[in-house]
């Protein structure tokens, strides 16, 4: 006779239960708190306990992606006919936001599947594409990539000069691509090109290339102290030629890629809430346990202008998620809205994680513990989907009307 | 194969306890409710049978108040097909008011199987499955954490004290089950959305009289602050002598 | 009618140390109303050989059901012979252990005789002429004090809390009759893998946590327990995660709850789920090298130091309180 069952799924794994100081849960929905439960119990009982090996080892744990295929991870914000979930973008970002209490480079993996090769597919692809690939994507079959950053052109993809060339049966495809999480593991790379002159972005289009076309290659980039639990890659395109139907037809020009990056951005912006919520509860579960000079270190002044200063920010950045989610839901979500989100919440994340290793003493440079794991992937986050710095000016041209681009 | 399972909203495990104003019940201030975790193994046993069996129907019933149409709604999520609520603003804490009340409902069900957890993580009763069987005349095993089924016959497994029991029995059965019988599968995000779609039929729950009455709820007492009682290996005989004289359990 | 019956538990011909206690806690029951206490005992033939030894803890009668279909627990005619007998004996209650086999049976009991049931209750009264209990809930968080509102009243009583002293009664044996019907067969009983004592039945627990350091250095915790020689060993969840242990071991919110008369934690800090599962043990005992370990907090007694040196000179101590 065993005793009481606690934990939901009748694991032993220690549980989450969430940071709400302003009980924004009364402010979702009974479906989107649902979705919230099942991805957290997921983290806590599949992720969680196998992360700090992977993430030491430089191993994305690609066993879990049947699990997270099967509960509808993958593209969950896309139309059930395709084999999606069809959840609104609140429940999108609160699955964003799970995952990424876990692993900010697993999330990356769900966020590349769903905003950066299933939205594009269904957002500029024709009918057959989004049969032929949606299903078998949602069902974590098929591995995607996206392929738009290259060595010289990151936060300027526009300057691009991956090549595709038109031929009597299709495209020829060259270029190298650089930065590419899932680039190794994917079936499927959506690779951006110019199809015109190398200084017209507007002749950028997107391609639907098969992994195993002859003249593709993906490597590993080695020596990552960040993402570790990801794959990230150099793809290199030397004379890959694929048929017409690799075209995405509806894509035209940069803003397209670009949209995509605002699907991904919107989403990256709630789960820097969840690393900071993860990041904060071990420090305040520490805290209250951790004994010097006969009390809880949770009882001295600066530790608690600590706890107070991240609980505020976590408050602050769910409240600016939920409403943008809200707008998205709507129809009104702009690009410049997103990049306020993403640039405030994963600022307030590193700094969260910072203070978080800096609470937990010694111990916190420990891999058992998660803060400064989390310190180290949310500088990629930081960095990357647009730097802090780009959503800076996307910002200020957005407020000015003058850009500071250049 | 049709098949019923009665579940119930429960407080989570991990919530804090404060006694309510009536000083008989807890303050549900901030509380989270959840489906008792001893009911999703048998939401989950439930689950399996019909699919293993090719095709049925599985029956989520609950009692409680209005809101336990959410707890309800994730067993539709987790596969389950209709639900019932039996309405009732509080649940007793007679627990065979509420095996009356359970097995009204199940009588003419036609049920093949009728599952439960074997005990809800707020009341600790053990008792409403049992009951439910012996008030509806039918074969009952608690606390299975095994079980096989084959042509309208079963054989589960219980845990007892230094021993596993294994209990034969024909159907229709009444089982509860116990942590371990198998491995509840999350509600998948297709499902938490299916459910929304899924019909849950609301009546009044024909409880019978409340002859259990909590007359108090209260913390329990602190313990009392021990002491150290010395250092290392020779802190030993002192360790012996208090707990010969002063707990005098030597 | 104040009468009491206390319903036993045998196993292999042999009455059950939960028998004692329920037989006990039914005597001061029935005191305090000013009534008699029957036992019950069901068995196989031969079963009532074992009925004498009950007198001695308080009861004025043994009823002894015998049946061949009654040596392993026969759940429905258990419960119809329990119903039966108290219904014939218009009883204001009727106890049970709250064992495995008691938890399964008195709900039984209670439906079959339309009265109502409290289970795993710590005390038992009356008050007003009604009978009255407390009982856990919430995993222990919290206390319930119930009322019974009805003629016979249904109550199984936590293991090891009601501990038997002596009141010598006449303890007369009579048969009654075994109601024979069976709904579900017991067809076998498995013995566990080891065959020991279980954590939530013994009277005192020794636990060992994640400062054993490893699994062969669990062999000083059984030999603690073998010392005392009727205690069980137990498990902090850090250990049973890490497969040192049998999960049949673990003591806290996620294993079991256990409230023996000691409970000695050896090398366990004292995460607050494990507390949940040991914290109403009536003297706790811990052994750490952190003096700021928490199970101090919830300790009576507690050693500082290395547990490797303490504990074997622990059970040379046990060892020689209990021979000389």
């Amino acid at each position: 006779m065993s005793g009481p069952a606690t934990t939901t799924r009748g694991t032993m794994a220690p549980r989450f239960n969430g940071v709400d100081f302003y009980d924004t849960a009364s402010l979702l929905s009974e479906e989107e708190r649902a979705v919230r439960d099942t991805v957290r119990a997921w983290v806590d009982d599949k992720l969680a306990p196998i992360i700090a090996e992977h993430y030491l080892e430089g191993r994305f744990p690609l066993h879990l992606v049947p699990q997270m295929a099967e509960l509808g991870f993958f593209g969950a914000n896309l139309p059930e006919e395709y084999g999606c979930a069809g959840l609104n973008n609140v429940a999108y970002g609160l699955i964003m936001q799970e995952l990424e209490r876990g692993d900010s480079g697993v999330r990356s993996f769900a966020s590349v599947q769903g905003a950066l090769v299933m939205y594009p597919i269904h957002a500029f692809g024709s009918e057959e594409q989004k049969k032929r690939w949606l299903p078998k994507m949602a069902a974590g079959e098929v591995i995607g990539c996206f392929g738009l950053t290259e060595p010289d052109y990151g936060s300027n993809p526009g300057g691009m000069i991956t090549t595709a060339r038109e031929t009597k049966d299709g495209w020829l495809l060259n270029g190298a691509k650089m930065w590419i999480t899932n680039g190794s593991t994917a079936k499927v790379a959506i690779i951006w090109a110019k199809a015109g002159a190398l200084d017209d972005p507007s002749s950028i289009r997107g391609f639907v290339v098969p992994t195993d076309t002859p003249g593709f290659s993906a490597r590993d980039q080695r020596g990552k102290l960040s993402l570790r639990a990801s794959d990230t890659s150099e793809l290199v395109l030397q004379d890959v030629k694929v048929g017409k139907d690799a075209l995405l037809p509806k894509s035209k020009g940069l803003k397209s890629p670009l949209s995509c990056l605002t699907q991904a951005r919107y989403g990256i912006a709630w789960g820097a809430v969840g690393a900071a919520m993860g990041c904060y509860e071990e420090a305040l579960s520490y805290a209250k346990q951790r004994v010097m000079f006969g009390k809880p270190i949770a009882g001295f002044q600066l530790q608690q202008e600590r706890l107070a200063q991240m609980l505020t920010e976590i408050t602050k950045a769910q409240l600016l998620v939920l409403q943008l989610g809200r707008l998205k839901d709507r129809g009104k979500a702009t690009p410049a809205q997103v990049s306020l989100a993403k640039r405030n919440n994963v600022n307030m994340a590193c700094e969260i994680a910072r203070e978080a290793r800096r609470l937990l003493g010694a111990n916190g440079i420990l891999v058992e513990y998660t803060a400064m794991r989390h310190l180290a992937n949310l500088e990629s986050v930081y960095t990357y989907e647009g730097t802090h710095d780009m959503h800076t000016l996307i910002l200020g041209e957005e407020i000015t009307g003058i850009s500071a681009f250049e | 194969m049709k098949i019923a399972v009665c579940i119930k909203r429960t407080p989570d495990t991990e919530t804090r306890v404060r006694i309510a104003a009536d000083g008989v019940s807890l303050d549900e201030t901030g509380v989270k409710f959840i489906l008792n975790p001893y009911d999703e193994f048998a939401v989950e046993e439930a689950l399996q049978r019909k699919e293993k069996a090719g095709s049925g129907e599985v029956v989520a019933i609950a009692l409680g108040p209005d809101v336990a149409q959410e707890t309800i709604r994730s067993a539709l999520a987790m596969g389950a097909d209709r639900g019932v609520l039996l309405k009732a603003d509080k649940v007793p804490a007679d627990a065979l008011a509420v095996a009356k009340a359970l097995a009204a409902e199940l009588k003419d069900g036609g049920y093949d199987l009728i599952l439960f957890g074997k005990m809800a993580v707020d009341d600790y009763n053990h008792a409403a499955g049992p009951m439910v069987a012996e008030l509806l005349g039918l074969p009952c095993v608690t606390a299975i954490s095994k079980l096989e089924l084959e042509g309208g016959k079963g054989v589960a497994e219980r845990e007892i004290e230094g021993g596993v029991e294994v209990v034969e029995f024909a159907l229709p059965a009444v089982l509860t089950a116990e942590k371990g019988l198998n491995t509840p599968r999350y509600p998948a995000l297709k499902g938490i959305m299916a459910a929304k779609k899924k019909p849950i039929e609301s009546r009044p729950a024909a409880l019978g009289p409340a002859r259990v009455v909590v007359s108090a709820l209260a913390l329990p007492p602190e313990r009392q602050a021990g002491r150290i009682v010395g250092e290392g290996p020779d802190a030993v005989p002192e360790l012996m002598r208090l707990l010969r004289t002063e707990a005098k359990v030597l | 009618m104040a009468n009491v019956l206390a319903v036993t538990e045998q196993r292999d011909g042999g009455l059950r140390k939960t028998s004692h206690e329920v037989v006990w806690a039914a005597r001061q029951l029935a005191d305090a109303m000013g009534g008699k206490v029957d036992a019950l005992v069901l068995g196989a033939p031969g079963v009532g050989a074992a009925a004498a030894s009950l007198g001695e803890v308080g009861a004025d009668r043994v009823l002894v059901a015998e049946s061949a279909a009654f040596g392993k627990y026969a759940p429905d005619g258990y419960a119809a012979t329990a119903a039966t007998a108290a219904k014939a004996g218009g009883y204001a209650a009727v106890l049970v252990a709250a064992t495995a086999t008691g938890k399964d049976l008195a709900p039984r009991i209670a439906a079959a005789l339309d009265a109502p049931l409290a289970t795993d209750v710590t005390a038992v009264g009356s008050a007003g002429g009604k009978v009255t209990a407390t009982r856990p809930v919430y995993a222990g968080r919290a206390i319930q004090q119930v009322a019974f509102d009805a003629p016979v009243a249904v109550v199984s009583v936590r293991p090891n809390t009601f501990v038997p002293g002596k009141a010598g009664k006449p303890g007369v044996v009579e048969k009654v009759q075994a109601m024979e019907v069976a709904r579900v067969v017991v067809r076998e009983v498995k013995a566990a893998a080891q065959g020991r004592l279980d954590v939530a039945e013994a009277s005192v627990v020794v636990s060992g946590g994640r400062g054993m350091k490893g699994p062969e250095h669990f062999a000083l915790i059984e030999g603690l327990a073998k010392a005392f020689g009727n205690a069980a060993v137990g498990a902090s969840r850090a250990v049973v995660d890490a497969g040192w242990r049998p999960h049949a071991e673990q003591v806290g919110q996620t294993g079991k709850t256990v409230s023996p008369q000691l409970y000695v934690a050896v090398g366990i800090s004292g995460a607050i789920q494990h507390l949940a599962g040991m914290k109403t043990a009536k003297v706790i005992v811990a052994i750490n090298k952190d003096k700021d370990a928490p199970i101090f907090q919830v300790a009576d007694y507690g050693i500082v130091g290395d547990l490797f040196e303490i504990v074997p000179r622990l059970t040379e101590e046990i060892a020689k309180a209990r021979t000389g």
